[in-house]
C-alpha cells in the first residue's frame, strides 16, 4: 500500500508507520483509547521477524523498551494516560542514561482513571519530563492520522539522533478516527553510530549503560551535558505553524485536535468578517517560544484552545511574557470544544476588546 | 610453586565496596569463572539490580546495564527477545526481586524467557541499612522490624523459588547457599548450569537462589552469619534442586 491512498484509523495507522521506519520491537499493556496498536503490532511484527510482547504492566513495557533500546534496537511502546504515569519511572531512566526509545500516548481524560474520553490534560507531564530529576522529552503534536504516520519516522529518528525520548502526544480522537491517508517513503536522517550499545564485549572494552554517578561533581557534570543537549534541540527543533495570521486581531494558540477545530473556527470567523488567525505547535517541547514571542509583538490578544483546564497556556504566557493578554478556552475532563464555543469566546473578546 | 587458584580474568582485579564478610563478593566470582569456563563472555550482558550489586559492573568484566529496582527480568526480556543469540543474565538481590520486582520475575518466568537468573537472598536490604525483606526471617530483628518479625504483623518469609518452581516458563530452580566451601562449590555448579541451559537455548527461565550472609545488618561475625545460614535460614529456605 506504499504511495497509495488507504484509510485507517490512527491508532493502526502509527502502528503501520512505525513498522515502516524500523521498529525493532514493540511492547504494550492493553489500556483505552488505544488498543487496535498493540493488537496491530501483535500481528504485523512476527509477520517481519520483529518483537512483540504484550507486558505484564506498563512498568514493565517501558522496561523492556529500555532493555532492547540498550542492545541498539528501535523500540517503542504506546499507552494512555494513567499508564503513561507508570512509565514515567523508565523514561526516567531513558533520560538517565541517554537511551533512544519512542513512546506514544493516546491521551484520554484523568485524573486518576478519569474516563476514556479524548483529552490533552498530559500536557505538563509531557513536556516537563514526566518523572524524578532535571530531564525532557522531545514531545510532538500532531492533528491529523497522516502527521501520526509523518511523525513516526520524524519520532524514531530524533529519538536516535539525539538518544533520547520522543513523546507522540496523541488523544483518543486522533487514535479512533479514520482518514485517509499515504505512506509515503521519505529519506530519514542522517544518524550517528550507535556506538554505546551493548552488543557484548568481544574485542573491545566493556560497555556500561547507567544512570548511577556517585562520584562527586559526577552528576552535575552528566545533568550539564544533558542541559547542552537539550539547548541544541531548543535551536534547531522547533516546528510550529502559523496559519492566516495576516491582520489578525486575535491569535488562537492550539496544538493537536484541538488545534483543528481552531481552524475551522478560525475560517469561520473570518468568513464572519472576524480576523482571525492560528499558530500550532508542533513540537510541544521544544516550545515555539520564539515563533509566539515575535507574534505578540505584532498581534495583540492571544486565545489559548486546549482539552485540558490550561496547561499549555502556560507556555504561551511564557513566550508572550506580558507583551499581550493571554485567555484560555479549555475544557477539562474529556469535553471537546466545538467551532461555536470557540467563536462565541473570540466574538466576546472582540467585544470587550472595542470597548 | 604450583599454582592451585587465580582470579578468573572475567573478574577485576580490585577492591570491592562489600563489607566484610559480605556473601556478593564469593557469587561474583563464582558468576565470572562459570562465564570464563562456559567461554562466552564476548557475548554475554549482565544486568545490575538497585541494591548492594548495583556496582556489579565495576567487577564483573563484560557489557552491563543498571536498571530500576526490581525491573531486571523485563529488561532482561527486551534484550533477550531482540538479540536471542546473547547470553542475557541478571543478578538481583531480595529486595529487588523478592519485593518491588515481583512482579516482573514472576512474568519473565510465566512468559518463559530464555534467562539466567542469579537471586542473592540475604533476608535484609543491605544497601539502605537493614531493613526488613520479604524474605526477612521470623523474629529477625531489622531496622523496620525492630521487634522482631511476626507472622501476624509482617507475614512469613516469601518463598520465592517454591513459587518460580510452579511456573512451567520455569525450568531449572535451585537453592544454595554461601555457607562454606561445599555450599559455595554447589553454588558455582548452580550458576554454570544455569548458564548451560540458556546457552544451549533450553525453552525457560533457569533461576539460581543463594543464600548469602549479610554480617553487617544480621549484627553478626562472618563466621557466625555463615553459621547462621546452616541453622536458620536453610530451614525456612530449605537447599537443593526444586526443578530441572
Amino acid at each position: 500500500m506504499s504511495g497509495e491512498r488507504v484509510l485507517m484509523c490512527g491508532n493502526e495507522a502509527l502502528a503501520e508507520a512505525a513498522i515502516r521506519t524500523g521498529c525493532d520491537a514493540y511492547f504494550g499493556y492493553p489500556i483505552t483509547p488505544q488498543n487496535e496498536i498493540a493488537a496491530y503490532m501483535a500481528k504485523r511484527m512476527p509477520e517481519e521477524g520483529r518483537v512483540f510482547v504484550q507486558s505484564e504492566s506498563e512498568l514493565a513495557a517501558i522496561s523492556m523498551v529500555f532493555g532492547a533500546s540498550a542492545m541498539g534496537k528501535r523500540a517503542m511502546t504506546t499507552s494512555s494516560s494513567p499508564g503513561i504515569s507508570l512509565m514515567q519511572e523508565g523514561i526516567s531512566y531513558l533520560a538517565g542514561t541517554e537511551l533512544p526509545a519512542v513512546v506514544v500516548n493516546v491521551m484520554r481524560g484523568g485524573p486518576g482513571l478519569g474516563n476514556i474520553a479524548p483529552a490533552q490534560s498530559d500536557y505538563f507531564q509531557a513536556t516537563r519530563g514526566g518523572g524524578h530529576g532535571d530531564y525532557r522529552t522531545i514531545v510532538l503534536g500532531p492533528s491529523t492520522v497522516q502527521e501520526l504516520v509523518d511523525y513516526m519516522t520524524l519520532a524514531f529518528d530524533l529519538a536516535d539522533q539525539y538518544q533520547m525520548t520522543v513523546l507522540v502526544l496523541a488523544d483518543g480522537i486522533l487514535g479512533q478516527m479514520m482518514e485517509p491517508i499515504v505512506f509515503e517513503k521519505r529519506p530519514g536522517r542522517e544518524l550517528p553510530p550507535k556506538d554505546w550499545a551493548l552488543t557484548g564485549a568481544n574485542g573491545r572494552e566493556q560497555r556500561i549503560v547507567r544512570s548511577l554517578w556517585l562520584a562527586e561533581g559526577k552528576l552535575e557534570e552528566q545533568n550539564r551535558k544533558l542541559q547542552a543537549k537539550y539547548e541544541q534541540i531548543r535551536r534547531s527543533e522547533v516546528i510550529c505553524e502559523e496559519y492566516k495570521l495576516e491582520g489578525a486581531e486575535v491569535v488562537i494558540v492550539a496544538y493537536g485536535i484541538a488545534a483543528r477545530i481552531a481552524r475551522s473556527a478560525a475560517n469561520r470567523a473570518r468568513d464572519e468578517g472576524m480576523p482571525v488567525g492560528l499558530i500550532r505547535p508542533v513540537t510541544l517541547w521544544p516550545f515555539p517560544t520564539e515563533q509566539i514571542s515575535r507574534a505578540a509583538d505584532e498581534f495583540r490578544l492571544f486565545l489559548a484552545v486546549e482539552m485540558s483546564a490550561g496547561q499549555m497556556v502556560e507556555d504561551v504566557r511564557l513566550a508572550v511574557a506580558g507583551k499581550a493578554p493571554v485567555l484560555l478556552h479549555g475544557r477539562p475532563g474529556g469535553g471537546v470544544p466545538s467551532v461555536d464555543e470557540i467563536l462565541d469566546t473570540i466574538k466576546e473578546l472582540s467585544v470587550s476588546g472595542k470597548r | 610453586m604450583q599454582t592451585v587458584f587465580k582470579r578468573t580474568p572475567t573478574l577485576k582485579d580490585c577492591p570491592t565496596h562489600y563489607c566484610p564478610g559480605c556473601g556478593h563478593g564469593i557469587a561474583h566470582r563464582l558468576v565470572a569463572e562459570a562465564i570464563d569456563e562456559l567461554g562466552i563472555r564476548q557475548r554475554t550482558i549482565g544486568i545490575a539490580p538497585v541494591g548492594c550489586a548495583v556496582l556489579l559492573y565495576d567487577y564483573i568484566d563484560v557489557d552491563c546495564i543498571e536498571v530500576a529496582h526490581g525491573r531486571a527480568p523485563a529488561v532482561a526480556t527486551g534484550m533477550k527477545r531482540t538479540c536471542p543469540d546473547k547470553i542475557i543474565f541478571s543478578y538481583q538481590g531480595d529486595g529487588d526481586l523478592a519485593s518491588i520486582g515481583a512482579a516482573e520475575i514472576l512474568h519473565a518466568g510465566h512468559r518463559g524467557e530464555r534467562l539466567t537468573v542469579i537471586f542473592i537472598n540475604n533476608a535484609v536490604y543491605g544497601m539502605t541499612g537493614g531493613q526488613m525483606a520479604p524474605t526477612t526471617m521470623l523474629n529477625q530483628v531489622t531496622a523496620t522490624s525492630p521487634k522482631g518479625r511476626t507472622a501476624a504483623e509482617q507475614g512469613y518469609p516469601l518463598q520465592v523459588s517454591e513459587i518460580m518452581a510452579l511456573l512451567p516458563g520455569v525450568i531449572y530452580v535451585e537453592r544454595t547457599a554461601l555457607d562454606g566451601a561445599t555450599g559455595v562449590r554447589k553454588t558455582k555448579k548452580a550458576i554454570k548450569h544455569a548458564f548451560e541451559l540458556q546457552i544451549e537455548g533450553a525453552p525457560g527461565l533457569a533461576l539460581v537462589e543463594v543464600l548469602s550472609p549479610c554480617p553487617t545488618y544480621w549484627r553478626m561475625s562472618p563466621a557466625k552469619a555463615m553459621e547462621w545460614i546452616k541453622t536458620d535460614m536453610a530451614k525456612v529456605f530449605p537447599l537443593g534442586r526444586l526443578k530441572g
